[in-house]
Order: C-alpha cells, then sequence, then structure tokens
C-alpha cells in the first residue's frame, strides 16, 4: 500500500513540474487522445516467466544444479570435439605388450577415468553414455508432451470423448508399467528406438491424463466462457486460452519425467534387455562395473557411471520441484 | 456401493482380458528360434525338421485358432512347458517351486514399508522444518530419483560386509533373508513417507485443525484423532501402487541375491529366451498388478465414504 502510494505521489509530481512550463493557453487547450499515455496508470511490471525465474533463483540448491546441468549438457555435446579425446568403442592395445590395456586404473596411461576390462577409455564412454542417455530422455520427454497434449486437451475440453477416454484409460492405467517395459523391450530387436518406443507406450497416458485434469480446473473460467460465447474454435481456445496456462506445469512434468527415463533404462539394461554392448549408455556402464564389482581395485568402474546417474537423476528431480513451486503464482512477491 | 464393486471388477477383467491377448499376440511376433531346445540346436535340424516341430507345437495354426487354444489351456490352469530354462518341465510346476520365495520376500517388505513408512511421514510433517524432517526429506528425494539398482547394488556391496551377512541368498541360512527385505521394503518407507507426510501437512491447514485448536484441544489429540486419520486415508490408494514397485524391485533384488523366486527367474529366461516362461511369467505379474489395483481402488471405496459411486468414471 505504502508503495502504490509513493508511486502515486511521484506521478502527481510529475504533473505539476510539467505543467508549471505551460502557458494559461496552451495548459486550456483539449489534449490529443494518446493510447500509450492511456495505458501508463493501469501497467503493471509483473510478469510471470521473470517471477518465476526470480523465485527458482532464490533456491540456490537448485540453481546450481541446474548451473550444473547446464554445463554436463553442453560438455557431454562437445566432448568429442576436444583435443585428446578417445573413441569411446575403440580398444586400445599396449603398444609395448601388443596387449589390451585391461582394467587401468584412473589417471595411468592417459586413461582419466581408467579403462575397462576390454580397453576402452571409461571417460569417453561416460560421456557417450550420458549423451546416449540423455538423448533418450529427452526423446521420450518429447513424445509424451506431444501426444500427452493432443489427446489430453481433448480429453479434458471436448465433452464427448471424456467419457470414452476416461473409460480406455481406466482399462490401461492397471496393467503395470514395468511388464510393458519388459514386454516390448524383449519383442523388439534392441535398440535406442525400440528403447524409446517401449517407454512411450505407456508414457503418453499418464501425460494426458495429467494435461485432462488441469485442463478441467481451468475450462470453465470466465474468460473461457466469454471466448466460447463469442464464436471461438475449440482449437482456438485449446491453443490460446488453455496451453498457455499449463506451460510451467508441462515443463515440469518433463524435467521430473528425465529421472525415471533414466531409472527405466537402467532397469531393463540391468534385466538383459537393454542396448546393444556397442551402445555405451549409462546403464550400460552400470551393468559393466557392476560385473567387476567384487574386485576392490577394479570398483571405480562402478563408482564413475553411479556417480553420474545419481547426479543427472537427482538433479532433475530436485530442478523439478523447484520449478514448480516457481511456477504457482501464489510462491510469486 | 455394490454396483461400483461389479462394476471395477469386470473392469480390472476386461483388461486383463486385453494384457493377455495383447502378450499372446506380441510373443507371436518373436524369432522362432525360442521353440527350439537348446541341446537339439537349431542349426542341426533340417527346415522340414523345424516345420514340423512347430506344426507339432501348433504354432502353424492360424492365429485365431491358436488365441482359442491359447485359452481353452489358461482356464484349465495349463501355461504350457518350458522349452530351453528346464525341457518338457510343466511351468506350473517350475512357479510354484517359486512362489513361496517371492510371497515371503514381498509380503515382509510390504508390511515393514507400511509399518516404518506410515510412522516416518507422520513425524516429518509433526516436527515440519525440524531436523527429522530434513533428514527424511533427503531421504525421500534420493530414494525416489535414483535409480533402484544403485541402492540395491550399494546396500549388497556394503552392508554385507559391515554386517558380516551373506552375500547371496540361502535357504538354510534364515540371516540371509535380511539384507532382500531390507532392500525391497527401502523404496516403500520412502514413498509412503512422502505421501503421508504430504497430506497430514495439507489437512493441518485445514478449517477444522484450526478450530479444534480454537477450542483448546491438546495438540497431540488434534493430530492422533483428526488429522492423521483424514490423511490416512488418501494413503489407502496408494498401496496397490506400492504392490507394482514392489514387483518391480522383487525382479531386481531376487536376482541381485539369487533367491529362487520369480522375479530372479523372470530375469534368467530373458536373457535364454524361453518365450513360453516369459509368456506365463508376465501374465502372473499383470495379473498380480491388475489385482493389486482392484483391492486398492476397494479398500479406498470402504475407508472413504465419501467417495461418490455414481459419478466415478466422469467425475475423476
Amino acid at each position: 500500500m505504502f508503495f502504490f502510494k509513493k508511486k502515486f505521489e511521484d506521478l502527481t509530481e510529475n504533473i505539476l513540474e510539467k505543467t508549471e512550463d505551460l502557458s494559461d493557453k496552451e495548459l486550456f487547450e483539449l489534449a490529443s487522445y494518446d493510447p500509450d499515455s492511456a495505458e501508463r496508470v493501469a501497467y503493471s511490471d509483473y510478469s510471470y516467466w521473470r517471477s518465476t525465474f526470480r523465485v527458482f533463483l532464490k533456491s540456490r540448491v537448485a540453481f546450481g544444479l541446474l548451473c550444473l546441468m547446464v554445463f554436463v549438457i553442453i560438455f557431454a555435446l562437445i566432448q568429442p570435439y576436444l583435443p585428446n579425446q578417445r573413441d569411446p568403442i575403440e580398444i586400445f592395445i599396449n603398444p609395448e605388450t601388443g596387449r589390451q590395456f585391461r582394467n587401468v586404473p584412473p589417471g595411468e596411461e592417459g586413461f582419466f577415468f581408467g579403462s575397462n576390462n576390454i580397453g576402452q577409455d571409461l571417460w569417453a564412454r561416460i560421456w557417450s553414455a550420458t549423451r546416449t542417455s540423455l538423448f533418450i530422455a529427452f526423446a521420450v520427454a518429447s513424445v509424451d508432451v506431444t501426444f500427452g497434449i493432443l489427446i489430453g486437451a481433448l480429453w479434458g475440453y471436448v465433452r464427448a470423448l471424456d467419457r470414452i477416454i476416461t473409460e480406455i484409460y481406466n482399462v490401461f492405467n492397471n496393467v503395470p508399467n514395468t511388464i510393458v517395459l519388459v514386454l516390448f523391450t524383449y519383442v523388439m530387436s534392441p535398440g535406442i528406438r525400440t528403447m524409446i518406443i517401449a517407454m512411450c507406450v505407456i508414457g503418453w497416458i499418464h501425460m494426458a491424463r495429467f494435461i485432462r485434469n488441469q485442463i478441467v480446473i481451468i475450462r470453465d473460467r470466465e474468460y473461457n466462457l466469454a471466448s466460447r460465447c463469442l464464436g471461438t474454435g475449440t482449437f482456438r481456445i485449446i491453443i490460446k486460452n488453455l496451453l498457455p496456462y499449463l506451460v510451467s506445469v508441462i515443463m515440469m512434468r518433463m524435467a521430473l519425467s528425465i529421472p525415471g527415463t533414466i531409472s527405466s533404462e537402467v532397469f531393463l539394461t540391468y534385466i538383459g534387455l537393454g542396448l546393444p554392448i556397442d551402445t555405451p549408455s549409462l546403464g550400460n556402464l552400470l551393468n559393466e562395473g557392476r560385473l567387476r564389482m567384487m574386485s576392490p581395485t577394479q570398483r571405480y568402474q562402478l563408482w564413475f557411471p553411479l556417480a553420474v546417474i545419481s547426479m543427472i537423476t537427482i538433479s532433475f528431480y530436485v530442478m523439478g520441484n523447484a520449478f514448480a513451486d516457481a511456477a504457482d503464482p501464489k510462491n510469486h512477491v | 456401493m455394490l454396483g461400483y464393486f461389479v462394476k471395477r471388477t469386470l473392469q480390472s477383467l476386461l483388461t486383463l482380458f486385453i494384457v493377455v491377448t495383447a502378450v499372446f499376440l506380441m510373443l507371436r511376433l518373436m524369432p522362432e528360434e525360442g521353440y527350439f531346445e537348446a541341446t537339439a540346436g537349431v542349426d542341426r535340424l533340417t527346415i522340414e525338421q523345424q516345420e514340423a516341430i512347430l506344426r507339432a507345437m501348433g504354432l502353424r495354426d492360424p492365429i485365431h485358432v491358436q488365441l482359442g487354444n491359447f485359452y481353452r489351456n489358461l482356464f484349465r490352469g495349463d501355461l504350457g512347458t518350458s522349452i530351453i530354462f528346464r525341457p518338457h518341465v510343466p511351468i506350473t510346476e517350475i512357479i510354484a517351486e517359486r512362489i513361496p520365495f517371492s510371497a515371503t520376500l514381498g509380503l515382509a517388505a510390504i508390511s515393514i514399508s507400511l509399518t516404518v513408512g506410515i510412522p516416518l511421514g507422520a513425524g516429518m510433517a509433526l516436527y515440519k522444518g525440524k531436523m527429522l524432517d530434513r533428514i527424511g526429506t533427503f531421504f525421500i528425494v534420493i530414494m525416489i530419483a535414483v535409480p533402484a539398482v544403485i541402492y540395491h547394488l550399494l546396500i549388497q556391496l556394503y552392508v554385507t560386509d559391515w554386517l558380516s551377512l551373506p552375500m547371496l541368498f540361502n535357504e538354510r541360512r534364515p540371516e540371509s533373508w535380511i539384507l532382500p527385505i531390507l532392500s525391497l521394503s527401502i523404496a516403500g518407507i520412502a514413498s509412503y513417507a512422502m505421501w503421508m507426510r504430504r497430506f497430514m501437512v495439507d489437512e493441518l491447514n485445514k478449517d477444522y485443525v484450526k478450530l479444534a485448536r480454537a477450542k483448546g484441544q491438546k495438540s497431540q489429540k488434534i493430530m492422533m484423532f483428526h488429522v492423521f486419520r483424514n490423511s490416512f486415508v488418501p494413503v489407502v490408494q496408494f498401496i496397490p501402487a506400492s504392490i507394482l514397485f514392489t514387483i518391480a524391485g522383487s525382479i531386481f533384488v531376487e536376482s541381485l541375491y539369487s533367491i529362487p523366486g520369480m522375479g530372479g527367474l523372470l530375469v534368467q529366461v530373458i536373457q535364454r529366451q524361453d518365450n513360453p516362461l516369459v509368456q506365463a511369467l508376465v501374465l502372473i505379474y499383470t495379473c498380480l498388478g491388475v489385482f493389486g489395483m482392484l483391492l486398492g481402488d476397494i479398500a479406498m471405496a470402504i475407508v472413504d465414504p465419501r467417495i461418490k459411486f455414481a459419478k466415478k468414471g466422469g467425475a475423476r
């Protein structure tokens, strides 16, 4: 309140100052219509995204993790083009003995993170795996969001479809996720595409339900009612009135789905349905490390992938939750 | 209420029917090597012999006949015989040996996660922002974000050393049950604690709690009689979801500790591509999941009398 009062005083003072310079005649001339100055008093400098960002930055942990993840993603992308990087799937042979560099400890022989039991460079493999796993995670999240928005918006907004899609959802919601994953990856030939398809088969329906619930909450607000009375078409209402409102929650869901996708990938690899061995992925590396974990000197092969997986999953989880808080207008100042 | 139960049960049956059919049809798309015994060897058979074997197994019939036969056998309780894992042994026999291990493990894990997780969540809500809450939140974030394989591996690797417990399961040593059950229940503890805390915090901000406070009731009494009871109701809904979690978890834990249960078996037969056995195990896990969800919804309806049965489908 005090703030507004002060602003008002400033404004009146401004006007008085200006009028002092004018002569009597000029003072009583009719003012011309100026749309900008008409808007001036009503203007507030509240911006949704700026406030969201500001609240997000307040949480130092989340901001730190955001910087870390941006760094990891950029580094994973440029790593192959840096000097002195080795190929992730090349097997390195010791020129003196003519044998492979098996299980070289970290830091020796130019292997920054050591080598695995057939002589591949763990450092290069970890970055290559991070690229693969993050690619899968983002691809799954984008496909889920695309289909989720499409179906979810229709499901929530078009009443005639509500009953049918709800029944379909009720049937599919009962199927255990894990089983669908196992079945699809078992039947199809292993590869990145199979993995993405298997994860999207069930993922989009949960996204659609989430978006449907959000849309049901806002679809009968007055501004939508007004739009509808003015004859706006369904698609225009969905695209212009409903979805912009949901962008922040959708982004939050995307961030939170990334740890889930990585976990599923690790799970599938563990039970033997993962990517082929020549495609390094975080799950593959963890599995290789697991086979070596019984000898303490080779445990680094488990620890490096484990640390990277934990770092990525925890970061996205914490960031998603912090973003959820920041996106809620109730938390904006 | 009875109408709701009937409708919900029918829905589950429909789900089961669709999934069973889908599983059957999808596994028919698999390469046919999965139908030959390892001892016979696909390469050593001529094409005619292979065809003869496939025809004898009914795999050359039209697909609807195969499906009909499959359902007829299923209703008689016949899941077929294993081909690669243990040739010619009926699958029901193989699985029957393994159910006691899986059931003991799963039930013990679920009961531990309920008895530890719910009080933990309630305690975190009571002392919100205090030490217990912070430690608990940290624990929950780690358990939920990090893939289960990772902490199962770490528990197996370090806790066995630390408590000098056996690393692998041994039927004759009862103490080897401890770590598998602990690993399996730890994720459940985290999810129950999370939901319990969230619902209790929501409930604490409601007007009736303020009224009870204003009337001068003791804080503990409010907690016990009002808040805890009301927030326990939505948690009931998550019990079936945790059964599904336990299913996924048991697949890891059983194969990690080589417990002779169904989860470990699934991993083995997937790696050896024994199609009929994979099919049978997938069906069993699906049934467990569908049945768990059904029980959860029914329990929810019994516990919470406010659920409107008539509008359940559309109003949710």
